[in-house]
């Protein structure tokens, strides 16, 4: 009796929370929490960014793991809260639990970040898309080298996977456009959140006379916080870290979800599908296309380090620059780019790349 | 914390009695039991009870209703078919990680090396399946699942030969051994046994499709639930009604005394930890076979830690832990539906089983406050 009480009340609260049958509805999952400083506020931004749009409405879930947990949210939300396009954002979930679930819901539009759509293998209903944030990487090299007195970079990264060497690469790459000579001594430190490690690294590469540091870890807080109570310089990633360092924030490299999830909502809303051909598997885009920004630059960034970042800015919009323009070599001196060949965003050989080049002080071995 | 079920002795009858006296001591004896199997009952239920309450004075200062949430939990743990599988998909993982717990302890051991147990025996499953990639579906899933019991044994089997041989504390080490495992497990998926292919997130070769453990009959649950339930249903009846359960109990009561009573001591301390190793190895080798498919970091996904919390909630006792991990899976199961239906934030779940597990800790000093549970004592 109580018990149907209960039921009954519950299910006259999700009546008046219904939307009406025509809205567009997306499912946003997030592996950590939506206030992380990073990966995940980064996705969250860009769902709070669309969430206001006409004709659409958003539910979501944070800290999902990567088990059979992301499957059940999956085919809770399809069923439960009636989805039609799902956003799990997190790598992890792709193999095997998005391709699971989309097979079981052939209607329903996966859209993943970060994976790899492979024709004739992934179920025709899933796509995926991610940004060139090296680009955005290589414009924070570039104020990076300028502010330094010391000559050299601190880079904190989780593993040393493709997706993290690209980074590294581009931003040692910018950074060598303003001065040649720079060092970046990059410490792994094996996995995407761990605190500790990442504020230990962050004293060592401090200590050894880094006066600028940035990361690729899932939340940058850390390694901000630490820069500015050590009084160094910091570039952020995935989100603005600005607030939390006041004086050393130089700039960042940053998502922008909320101009991609939009993009998606005007095909989704025309009626456009994977399936049909209107959207694509693979969406990809960099700093032109509106996938990946820069933080506004901080106060300690000279007039000429700002003029040179904004050349490179206006050459990424004007898709006249390529990071990846032989020779290159990496940093055991063997020639990994050779001379007179580019490799441009699109090109699948960077999604393989397992080098550090030359000017980064580290190993791929982590 | 001492063992509830050890402490229980019967009333002795005095020599002297008279048949009919001895009658009402039998009585008196049964009223005992009665009465303390009704706390062992009431004080864990009370304690559910308590912790409900206080999460919704929680949720109503987050600003849901607290009715509508505890119906929003039923629904999602318990409410129909589905929910119920999906509770208990997340429960079986669960039931073994606890065993690894619940097992040491009763020799006096804290081992809290679930996770790290869980791990090796997820890799060393993989390592095995992938060496053969023509075996019949059975063959390589016997096969995997021994090898997974075989490594996840052999990880708590250091613990306890750490501890006996070399004084070496069993909580410590046994933590840090997740490390060690976790670190083998990513060089592992980095070197060894990666799939080039997987560029991204590390992962081994896959195990082929028709080679991993099937759902039950069109369910969404896997045969981790019964070799759960099974192990667990095993130890029970090791513990309770085996010689080998009465040596570990001696020793867990008092190792000198059974020192001085002639027990093997230390084959027992270290038999009792493979045995515990085993059982979240064999759910490691459940999560690579039937879930991930191949080993890699998402293999660290915390059921391990999930068992420490367990095996405490069930006072150590096997049977205890079916019924416990049931309940943390609903409640797992659960989370998902507070943030989206209540929009509450999403450490809410968090929030709730550490309301959950403090209050079912602090009941454990209750008992035997109770004159009415130990009346028929005298």
């Amino acid at each position: 009796m109580i018990k149907q009480l209960l039921v009954g009340m519950a299910a006259g609260l999700t009546v008046l929370g219904a939307a009406s049958a025509d809205d567009l509805k997306l499912g946003f999952i997030f592996v950590g929490p939506k206030d992380d400083y990073g990966y995940n506020q980064a996705h969250a931004q860009g769902e709070t960014g669309i969430s206001g749009l006409s004709g659409v409405k958003t539910v979501d879930e944070a800290q999902v793991p990567e088990t059979v947990a992301v499957e059940e949210t999956m085919r809770d939300m399809i069923t439960q809260d009636s989805v039609s396009v799902l956003f799990p954002t997190s790598f992890g979930y792709f193999d095997p639990h998005i391709i699971k679930v989309a097979k079981q819901f052939p209607d329903i539009q996966f859209l993943h970040c970060g994976g790899l759509y492979a024709e004739g293998k992934t179920p025709k209903n899933v796509g995926s898309y991610f940004g060139y944030i090296d680009e955005a990487e290589y414009i924070c090299g570039i104020v990076a080298a300028s502010t330094s007195k010391t000559g050299k970079i601190g880079f904190i990264a989780a593993k040393p996977i493709p997706q993290v060497l690209r980074n590294i690469n581009s931003y040692a790459l910018g950074a060598q456009t303003v001065n040649p000579k720079i060092s970046v001594q990059v410490i792994f430190t094996g996995d995407w959140s761990l605190p500790v490690k990442e504020a230990e690294a962050a004293n060592s590469l401090v200590d050894q006379g880094a006066d600028v540091l940035t990361c690729h870890v899932d939340s940058p807080k850390v390694v901000v916080q630490t820069a500015e109570k050590r009084g160094v310089y910091v570039t952020g990633y995935h989100a603005n870290q600005s607030a939390m360092a006041p004086k050393g924030y130089l700039t960042g490299a940053e998502w922008d979800w909320t101009n991609v999830y939009g993009m998606y909502i005007k095909l989704l809303q025309s009626g456009k599908t994977l399936e049909n051909g209107g959207i694509p598997h693979m969406f990809r885009g960099g700093i032109k296309d509106g996938f990946v920004k820069v933080s506004p630059y901080g106060s300690a960034v000279s007039e000429q380090g700002k003029a040179a970042a904004e050349a490179a800015k206006a050459q990424f919009l004007a898709g006249t620059m390529i990071i990846y323009k032989g020779p290159i070599s990496d940093n055991k001196g063997k020639v990994v780019i050779p001379a007179g060949t580019s490799m441009d965003q699109k090109d699948p050989g960077l999604e393989k790349m397992d080098y550090l080049v030359a000017g980064v002080v580290g190993s791929t071995q982590g | 914390m001492s063992d509830p079920e050890a402490s229980v002795s019967a009333p002795i009858a005095q020599p002297s009695v008279a048949a009919a006296e001895a009658g009402t001591t039998r009585r008196a004896a049964f009223g005992v039991r009665w009465r303390r199997q009704l706390e062992a009952v009431l004080i864990p239920v009370g304690a559910i009870a308590v912790s409900l309450i206080l999460f919704g004075v929680f949720c109503f200062f987050a600003g849901a209703n607290p009715l509508a949430v505890y119906a929003s939990i039923d629904k999602a743990a318990f409410g129909s078919w589905y929910s119920f599988q999906n509770t208990l998909v997340r429960a079986a993982p669960l039931m073994l990680c606890a065993l690894c717990t619940a097992i040491p302890f009763r020799l006096g051991l804290v081992v809290i090396g679930n996770e790290g147990a869980f791990v090796i025996g997820g890799l060393c499953a993989t390592i095995v399946g992938l060496q053969m990639p023509t075996g019949s579906p059975l063959t390589v899933q016997i096969a995997m699942a021994l090898s997974g019991m075989a490594a996840g044994g052999f990880w708590i089997l250091l613990v306890g030969a750490l501890k006996y041989y070399r004084g070496v504390n069993e909580t410590i080490s046994s933590l840090l051994m997740n490390y060690i495992a976790l670190a083998l497990l990513n060089q592992a998926v980095n070197s060894w046994i990666k799939d080039p292919s997987s560029l991204n997130k590390p992962s081994s070769y896959p195990i082929p499709d028709a080679q991993m453990l099937q759902p039950i009959g069109g369910s969404l649950v896997n045969w981790g639930l019964v070799f759960g339930i099974v192990a667990c249903l095993i130890t029970w009846f090791l513990m309770q009604k085996t010689t080998f359960g009465f040596q570990i109990r001696v020793i867990g009561g008092n190792i000198r005394a059974a020192r001085l009573a002639g027990l093997p001591v230390g084959p027992t301390i270290v038999i009792a930890c493979f045995l515990a190793g085993a059982a979240p190895g064999l759910a490691g080798m459940v999560e690579v076979a039937a879930v991930q498919g191949s080993a890699s970091e998402s293999l660290a996904a915390g059921y391990g830690y999930g068992g420490v919390l367990v095996a405490f909630l069930a006072r150590q006792n096997a049977f205890g832990c079916i019924l416990v991990s049931v309940l943390l899976g609903g409640l797992l199961a659960s989370g998902g539906i507070l943030q989206r239906t209540h929009h509450l934030p999403d450490a809410t779940t968090l929030v709730f089983q550490g309301i959950v597990f403090l209050t079912i800790l602090y009941s454990e000093s209750l008992y035997g406050r109770w004159k009415f549970f130990r009346e028929g004592n005298a």
